[in-house]
């Protein structure tokens, strides 16, 4: 029942949002990102929503997967805009017991909630597109910039890497010790969630003293291979930006650059 | 000099506590540069211990232990020596760090500093060596438990270490995992050179090795030739040790009469020296083994 987890989301792929650069893609999302909550103009929405589906479209992940990522998050959405709804003073649309929905609100909800799902779909297309092990190296590179204020770049990077490499070795154990619970006639399917919960201790124990075995015999093995953290220490993949990477860039800059100048020229909006 | 030299080696778990355990006592060898030694010993006899003192990752309680003439109690050298010996544990799935086995391999070039382009060609070269070349883009758990040893393997010839230091490398794998890594360690040895310190409590594969050291409650009990040590038969068996079954077949039919050498060692030995007597004893009109 275990076997078949995998970690993250990623899609392999090739397509232009897969061959970007990691740390570019997250410096990309992250001025998206602001640009979603700094500018309220219709017209900024407009450009956004195109540029997200854009986006979507040119990963070539399947398009259900994609607004699938909206799914955890669905009741948060439909709450907000509710409550918007309501909430808005201005021209009475409906009432239904004492509350009264009103134009703006119904204007205004509709708009946080686009604001909502485009961070939700912007974010899970990184995920989508970048390789956990990708991402790492691009955390570890955008956070050694932060070294002289103290944050473990390289200290965080690794325990990422060793963690994404024994989610499946620690899956398989556990997989191992329900089994070997089962056979002795455990029971994790059936009986209230607390009966349920209390099943689950003799899988726990087991798996943590082993978890903390493997630990002590990994860190021996980095020893005699010579680790000792980060400093002075190379990577045989680089991370390197290419063309695309500067076309990226580029686009993103002239982006914020028209948004802000549209902001600023007409703060009512044109359209 | 000696690529290996422990001089009067004890070390002492816990010196000193209550659950204070002898594990090496006054151990002295040398290992020149492209030895095949085999380590054997039963449980508790302080294989694993040694093991760890030849890579510096246990230092002696009284004692010296020096690789290549570094005393691994400096520890300005300690580096320097896990660069010369590198180590294979027993568990393949505690000793590979990274999600993809290529990443794995360029591990150790990666911590001594090494350019990325050379940790390029160290990493294939190490990888082709071993035979692994088309794993290259795996994830580890997606490898068999010998498979897994391999990639261990070429982590350690990526650090271009002149040692290496197998400590029970093959008691969790198969009989088919067994026998690959059998099969790299004998090419290493051949081929590359290497000094190998393979301990291991399978007998059979210990008399591949050039020379056996058996080590018996922390104390250093025989070395010689696999033919010196397993024609001891009798004193093997009081250290808890088996001889292999060619060794013991050999000497079973020899106390039974038949003309057999004293040199029997591995299967191949065996079946030639009864060809051999079969040869003999035709001539004499009597058959083998009724």
């Amino acid at each position: 029942m275990l076997n078949n987890i995998t970690i993250g989301q990623y899609f392999p792929g090739n397509s232009v949002l897969h061959r970007l650069d990691p740390r570019t893609k997250i410096a990309v999302l992250f001025f998206l990102i602001i640009a979603i909550f700094v500018f309220d103009q219709p017209v900024a929405y407009l450009v956004l929503t195109l540029l997200t589906f854009g986006c979507m479209v040119v990963s070539r992940v399947p398009m259900k997967t994609q607004i699938g990522s909206l799914k955890p998050l669905w009741w948060i959405i439909l709450f907000t805009f509710l409550i918007h709804l309501f909430s808005a003073d201005g021209r009475p649309l409906f009432h239904i017991w004492i509350l009264t929905a009103t134009w703006e609100g119904l204007v205004r909800g509709f708009f946080i909630c686009l604001r909502l799902a485009l961070l939700l779909l912007l974010s899970s297309l990184l995920t989508f597109t970048t390789s956990p092990l990708k991402l790492t190296d691009a955390l570890e590179a955008i956070l050694s910039s932060l070294k002289s204020i103290g944050v473990p770049a390289h200290e965080l990077a690794m325990m990422m890497t060793i963690a994404l490499r024994f989610v499946p070795t620690l899956i398989e154990e556990t997989d191992k010790i329900m089994k070997a619970q089962q056979s002795r006639g455990a029971d994790f399917l059936t009986g209230s969630i607390l009966h349920r919960l209390k099943n689950v201790v003799p899988i726990l124990v087991p798996l943590f003293i082993s978890a903390f075995r493997r630990a002590d015999e990994l860190a021996m093995a980095m020893e005699a291979r010579c680790y000792r953290g980060g400093i002075g220490r190379t990577q045989m993949k680089e991370l390197r930006f290419a063309p695309l990477d500067y076309v990226a860039w580029g686009a993103t800059a002239v982006l914020m650059v028209a948004l802000t100048a549209v902001a600023i020229l007409f703060p009512k909006g044109f359209l | 000099m000696a690529l290996i030299e422990l001089d009067r080696l004890s070390h002492v778990y816990h010196a000193g506590e209550e659950n204070e355990h002898r594990a090496l006592t006054d151990v002295s060898l040398s290992i020149e540069a492209g030895e095949f030694v085999a380590v054997l010993g039963s449980n508790g006899s302080g294989k694993s211990t040694l093991a760890k003192h030849l890579d510096a990752l246990l230092l002696p309680t009284s004692g010296v232990c020096r690789i290549d003439g570094m005393d691994t109690q400096n520890v300005d050298q300690v580096w320097r020596i896990r660069q010369k010996v590198g180590m294979v544990f027993q568990n393949p799935d505690n000793q590979l760090i990274a999600a993809i086995v290529e990443d794995d391999v360029a591990f150790g070039p990666e911590n001594l500093g090494v350019p990325p382009k050379e940790i390029r060609s160290r990493v294939d070269e190490a990888l082709s060596v071993v035979g692994m070349t088309k794993f290259r883009s795996f994830a580890p758990h997606l490898l068999s438990g010998g498979q897994k040893q391999r990639i261990a393997i070429a982590g350690a010839l990526a650090m271009q270490t002149e040692c290496l230091v197998f400590d029970e490398a093959t008691a969790m794998l198969d009989p088919e995992g067994r026998a690959e890594i059998l099969a790299v360690v004998r090419q290493l040895h051949k081929e590359q050179h290497k000094t190998i310190v393979y301990i291991t409590h399978f007998m059979e594969e210990a008399a591949a090795a050039d020379r056996i050291i058996v080590l018996d409650h922390g104390k250093l009990a025989m070395d010689g030739t696999p033919r010196e040590v397993f024609a001891k038969a009798d004193e093997l068996q009081k250290l808890g040790l088996d001889v292999p079954l060619s060794v013991e077949l050999g000497a079973r039919l020899r106390a039974d009469g038949i003309d057999l050498p004293q040199a029997i060692v591995t299967e191949d030995d065996l079946v030639q020296a009864l060809g051999a007597a079969a040869g003999h004893a035709g001539k004499g009109g009597a058959a083998l083994g009724d």
